[in-house]
């Protein structure tokens, strides 16, 4: 392992936003010719629904340490120096950032390669939840990477029996999440 | 020979003289508007399952079934199958499907 392997992993305390530049300062390096990073941030509809705000929270210790192995993973697979994940909890209203990934590398390929696995690895494995409020009503999100991935879990064969499509829209998700709602008319998004 | 301080995970055995061990349940996000904590003591005899703990925890909160059949499990921070056994101070966790991100 390089001496020089940087990496970063925090949550966020609730009511304090991300700080982009404390992350990419700490990717920088003479020798990263390459920084790649995501932002992912609250949108302001849901399948025509109107996004009030998210609402996270997480699993702090177990969170850290998945993140910190989701890095080392990344690192066995792209030729990287540094990296930095960041992720809210508490309330992230609209327009607002709730994860960050920093990736530096020598060279672009494998710092957005693998920025890109992390996002993705962050979104099937780690132990976040978010809560969507609506301004008639709120629902535990479910993400179709961790439910696509669960059927790979050692689950002991007693995982659900849903079937998942790989159509993000069609998955209704394995909760069968309850909106508490009046009916609203339903509004596509274009 | 049962310890309390040294919990060497390597060593398993399943004790049928009626012991017992203490372990915490943490619950999230759906699961804990469920039962309504976000931690709980509890207590099962010794060589329980993870899956006995489930069940346990579905018998006296019945509504958590609903979401039984979608949750996964971590114990002592890493995630588990129903037939991990639990050992005395284990952390088990209840989590609903994720959502980071």
């Amino acid at each position: 392992m390089n001496s020089e392997d940087k990496t970063l992993v925090e949550i966020i305390d609730e009511n304090k936003q991300i700080d982009l530049a404390k992350y990419i300062n700490y990717v920088s390096a003479p020798q990263a010719g390459a920084i790649a990073t995501f932002s992912g941030t609250t949108r302001d509809t849901f399948e025509g629904k109107t996004v009030v705000e998210l609402r996270y929270e997480a699993y702090v210790p177990m969170a850290i340490r998945n993140l910190k192995s989701i890095c080392s993973s990344a690192r066995s697979s792209w030729d990287l120096h540094s990296i930095a994940v960041a992720h809210r909890v508490g309330s992230v209203p609209v327009g607002e950032i709730s994860v960050f990934v920093a990736v530096s590398a020598t060279h672009r390929a494998d710092a957005l390669d693998a920025c890109k696995f992390l996002i993705a690895e962050l979104k099937a494995s780690v132990p976040i939840w978010k809560k969507e409020v609506y301004s008639n009503g709120e629902v535990w999100k479910e993400n179709t990477e961790f439910l696509e991935r669960r059927f790979k879990h050692g689950k002991d064969g007693s995982c659900c029996r849903r079937k998942i499509k790989t159509e993000a829209r069609d998955i209704k998700g394995c909760c069968k999440p309850k909106v508490k709602e009046e009916d609203a008319a339903d509004i596509s998004t274009s | 020979m049962k310890t309390k301080e040294d919990n060497l995970p390597a060593v398993q055995s399943v004790v049928k003289d009626g012991s017992f061990v203490q372990i915490k349940v943490l619950f999230f996000a759906k699961a804990r508007d469920i039962t309504g904590l976000t931690e709980l003591s509890m207590e099962v005899s010794s060589g329980s399952t993870t899956q006995d703990c489930l069940n346990k925890l579905v018998a006296k909160f019945p509504n958590l079934d609903e979401i039984r059949q979608c949750i996964v499990l971590a114990l002592n921070e890493e995630y588990t199958t129903e037939s991990a056994v639990v050992k005395d101070k284990d952390e088990l966790a209840i989590i609903p499907p994720i959502s980071g991100g």
